[in-house]
């Protein structure tokens, strides 16, 4: 009864403290747009904490974070040859395969006035489907090891690059191409200096949509054949013999990846397109 | 209209390129079923084969490409494999009143369907919610807007199992509430971060005239800044019901669940009949094309009673 109390009272005093510093003069500062976030995290962990020990919830429904936090510790082994076999080895070559295709393709696309007209409306489709769907079937034609998982991230990422990488190309207004053709620049030239720096926006907002598809097709391959490592191995094993806190280590190192891998792609973009009017502080 | 050409050439060389993969995608074991059935092949067995490239299977053995259009369970099915078996499963039972047959696509559908639009429901209020929270509130903007971000980094996938298993410990039996809770999830943000958008789209100019009106912030709210995230809300709604299919499907695909176009894959991948994957794959899709046509449809017409669209 008394971790409940203690983690309500954590709660109200968390969120009077975030409350005053979110209206006090230091709002805009940086260290109180970092702290503010925090907080509110740290509170959900305490929260959680709180009403597992507090109402004896059982470690099979819902593990304390405590306990997570030693299992993590305990097979950081397991969790990190998971972690190169699904992220690094998976989703990354995927992620590396599919965005390179999709881009020379909308760079070959992009030449012809027809296709990007036929292609922009069936992209845009493809894009909104549920394409995990296929993972069975990629699965059964490259093997259970990692080669299919990234096959099935290149089919996921493909469309959401191509998409908005040619929708980024036709960026551009007449006035900036006349331009350039008042320069005597040819079509390489054009495409270099002006249409690809117009198109990096787009590019980056395709990437990182990209980079959740990735992750989200590497584990679901997994549930369909894999060698016995692997993030969505150890969680569909995990959940069949009740060791859910290895599981929810998982899930953290998921969580981990994803925003880590999120945040790389963010952190590229500003330095990239820092001329731009997003980017601009 | 006008581009309608482009889209049907795309179309078509799409179809083409399809049609051409299947003969090199299943030349072998189209030979090696033809080697059972007593067919002379060069080379003869298939212990040989391996080491030949399909192409030159393919022009050693041309009286055998045939078959591989016509296989039972092919790795890759013909269009019109997919289109016959799809019609078997749904146009066909219709027809013959079994339309809710468990063997039918249209009742896994129509299951599917029911999560998606519970979890669309979902999704749609806690997005809204937050919005209004968020556009009103400041340490709410600070506190939740960087997780709801976060949110959206993490794998839901990792997490689909662990809700399933959840639910049913917690007496939970009907498979609808984790797929709609899975759902939610993927389509709550597009919707957040769409309405927040939209409710800081009016000027403020406007939002000072509302002021000399004496209007309290909740007329603001009712009659300027919600008729203003109109047309925002439309545009992400479109993204958070493909988000919504998608979430269900995943929800389906890894727990064992026995009805529903994820599972009808999942079923289809354990027996080893690949054009039922294919069938309920192409359902999908068509359910997810007449979701986002409808809601593009309900963007029109409401824009164009409300005076936003010519």
């Amino acid at each position: 009864m008394s971790w409940l109390v203690f983690a309500l009272i954590f709660w109200a005093g968390a969120w009077a403290l975030n409350a005053w510093l979110a209206n006090s003069a230091w709002r805009g500062t940086r260290a109180v747009r970092i702290l503010v976030p925090v907080l509110f995290g740290v509170t959900l962990v305490v929260l959680w904490e709180g009403l597992v020990r507090g109402l004896g919830v059982s470690p099979v429904i819902l593990p304390a974070p405590s306990d997570v936090a030693q299992t993590f510790a305990a097979s950081t082994g397991i969790l990190w040859e998971d972690f190169r076999q699904t992220v690094l080895k998976g989703a990354l070559t995927g992620f590396a395969i599919g965005s390179t295709a999709a881009f020379v393709t909308a760079i070959l696309i992009d030449r012809s006035a027809f296709l990007t007209r036929g292609l922009l409306p069936v992209g845009n489709f493809v894009a909104a489907l549920p394409i995990v769907g296929i993972a069975p079937i990629l699965v059964s034609w490259f093997g259970f090891d990692w080669q299919s998982k990234a096959a099935v991230v290149v089919v996921m990422v493909f469309f959401p690059i191509l998409v908005n990488t040619v929708q980024g190309l036709r960026e551009t207004d007449a006035m900036q191409r006349d331009l350039m053709r008042t320069y005597a620049a040819g079509y390489m030239q054009t495409l270099l200096k002006l249409r690809l720096p117009a198109a990096m926006p787009f590019i980056f907002n395709g990437l990182k949509i990209a980079t959740t598809l990735a992750l989200i097709g590497a584990i679901v391959a997994e549930y369909f054949g894999s060698p016995t490592r692997g993030m969505g191995f150890r969680i569909s094993t995990g959940v069949g013999s009740l060791s859910i806190d290895l599981v929810w280590a998982e899930i953290i190192v998921a969580a981990i990846a994803g925003t880590a891998f999120y945040g790389i792609v963010v952190w590229i973009e500003r330095a990239m397109t820092f001329w731009h009017p997003s980017q601009r502080r | 209209m006008r581009n309608a050409l482009p889209v049907l050439t795309v179309l078509l060389a799409i179809m083409a390129i399809w049609y051409a993969a299947v003969a090199p995608m299943n030349i072998r074991v189209a030979l090696d079923q033809a080697q059972r059935g007593g067919a002379v092949l060069q080379p003869a067995t298939a212990l040989e084969r391996q080491e030949v490239s399909v192409w030159s299977l393919m022009l050693r053995n041309p009286a055998q490409i045939k078959d591989a259009y016509a296989m039972e369970r092919p790795r890759l099915p013909t269009p019109g494999q997919v289109a016959v078996e799809l019609w078997n499963t749904t146009g066909d039972m219709a027809l013959n009143g079994r339309a809710m047959s468990k063997r039918s696509l249209i009742y896994h559908g129509w299951i599917t369907l029911q999560s998606t639009l519970w979890g669309f429901a979902l999704g749609t209020t806690l997005g809204i919610l937050g919005a209004v929270a968020i556009v009103y509130s400041r340490v709410v903007d600070m506190s939740l807007m960087p997780w709801a971000i976060i949110s959206q980094t993490v794998p839901i996938v990792a997490l689909a199992p662990m809700i399933i298993v959840v639910a049913s410990q917690l007496g939970i039996s009907d498979r609808t509430v984790p797929k709609a809770i899975i759902s939610a999830y993927l389509c709550y943000f597009p919707v957040l971060v769409g309405m927040v958008k939209g409710l800081r789209s009016p000027a403020h100019a406007q939002l000072d005239l509302l002021k000399t009106y004496n209007a309290s912030g909740f007329q603001a709210f009712l009659k300027l800044r919600l008729p203003a995230s109109v047309p925002y809300l439309f545009t992400s709604l479109k993204v958070g019901i493909a988000a919504a299919l998608v979430g269900t499907i995943v929800g389906e695909l890894p727990t064992g669940a026995i009805s529903g176009l994820g599972a009808r894959i999942l079923i289809g991948d354990q027996f080893g009949t690949p054009l039922a994957i294919w069938a309920a794959l192409v359902a999908a899709a068509v359910l997810a094309g007449a979701l986002v046509t409808l809601l593009d449809l309900a963007q029109r017409v409401t824009l164009k009673r409300m005076g936003m669209q010519a």
